[in-house]
């Protein structure tokens, strides 16, 4: 399989990681669809025979930080909380909810790496590979984002009403 | 709370995994929207940049023929041999490639050497240049003037490319010295050593750092 065939195959994977750090569809697809041109434009840069993979997410990683920085400095992201598309399922929807608007309300250098390593299973060193940061940092973000996490999972009202992040 | 060890061994990590797959694998069975399917304008781009090397290439040999006729004691390029536009135009023509740089990629590397030497009709070498940041991309063969030549391509971490192109000199050319020609924006270093001539060209680099990869090139295949 060629670079080009590798690249297709891996949309499903980079969409699935953009939903979960973009939170909406439409903007999960913008950036996926800006890492895509920005890969195919420097696909020369990818050197063969290392991963495919990280290099796509490195280039995602990228691409986000761009696009966080293009906007308004003044916003917050918890104040910018879109709407969820999906119903939630049936079971443990509400859980599952919780979480994924806890996800969203993390802080992006943090949810990039609990992404990373939770959901895309990267050990700590591909991981501080992709983000361009050392280990450590990885580390220290992964923990503060669990511990954040933990936070507002245990402080949630039954109801549906707005999270109050506890610091 | 520890963050120690493999990630994945954290039992409470499992339970958080377990929670994003069940969110987010839905994702994964979605069809790809027909927008992130289509090919990108890349390729466009890439032949864009290929044609504008070789307009340069034009203008850089037009620009040097009426030098020479002006001033035929500093026309470097009226001694130019030949090959040494080959070369060029033929950098020009696969280094900006991003689908199809080469027709046989490094990882194939033995191969490669074995193949090209054999149309050749001489033995051949890909010079190693990691001491130098380049690394081998592959090759490929072309037509020369006097029969087939051997094009090798190497790269940098961050893309720059150079192109080594080999080819058969008749029996009656002499070695020469090494020497420096421009054609348009490719620069190119090159010379003849007995049965092979060698030129290394680059349009992504500087003329001295060009100049030290084409010293390592040199003392490894004239050694």
């Amino acid at each position: 399989m060629n670079d080009a065939e590798s690249i297709v195959e891996m949309i499903p994977r980079l969409r699935r990681y953009a939903r979960a750090l973009a939170g909406d569809r439409a903007a999960a697809d913008d950036l996926v669809q800006d890492t895509l041109a920005r890969a195919w434009a420097k696909l020369h840069l990818y050197r063969r025979g290392t991963d495919l993979r990280a290099w796509l997410f490195t280039v995602m990683h990228n691409v986000y930080v761009n696009q966080l920085r293009a906007a308004r400095p003044g916003v917050q992201l918890d104040e910018e909380l879109p709407e969820l598309s999906q119903p939630a399922r049936q079971s443990d929807g509400l859980e599952l909810r919780d979480l994924d608007l806890s996800i969203r309300r993390l802080p992006p250098e943090q949810r990039e790496v609990l992404l990373l390593v939770v959901l895309e299973d990267m050990s700590y060193e591909a991981a501080a590979g992709t983000l361009g940061i050392p280990i450590g940092t990885v580390m220290s973000r992964l923990a503060r984002a669990r511990e954040k996490l933990r936070a507002m999972l245990s402080g949630l009202p039954q109801g549906g009403t707005q999270l109050k992040v506890v610091k | 709370m520890s963050v120690e060890g493999a990630p994945q061994e954290d039992p409470e990590l499992k339970a958080l995994s377990q929670a994003l797959h069940q969110l987010y694998d839905p994702v994964l069975d979605e069809p790809v929207p027909e927008r992130l399917r289509a090919r990108p304008r890349s390729w466009r781009a890439a032949a864009i940049a290929a044609s504008w090397a070789f307009l340069g290439l034009c203008a850089g040999t037009i620009a040097g023929w009426q030098l020479h006729a002006a001033h035929p004691a500093i026309a470097p390029q009226a001694e130019v041999p030949g090959f040494v536009k080959r070369a060029a135009v033929a950098h020009a023509t696969y280094s900006p490639e991003v689908r199809h740089p080469v027709e046989v990629g490094a990882d194939q590397e033995q191969h490669l050497v074995a193949w090209l030497s054999k149309r050749l009709g001489a033995q051949v070498r890909a010079p190693k240049l990691e001491a130098v940041g380049y690394s081998l991309v592959g090759g490929r063969l072309l037509p020369g003037d006097n029969g087939p030549v051997a094009h090798f391509m190497y790269q940098t971490a961050q893309g720059r490319r150079i192109t080594l192109y080999v080819r058969t000199e008749a029996a009656e050319n002499r070695e020469t010295a090494f020497r420096f020609a421009a054609e348009g924006n490719v620069k190119v270093f090159y010379w003849i050593d007995r049965k092979l001539g060698y030129a290394i060209s680059s349009a992504d680099i500087g003329k001295d750092d060009l100049l030290k990869v084409a010293n390592v090139v040199y003392q490894q295949l004239n050694p």
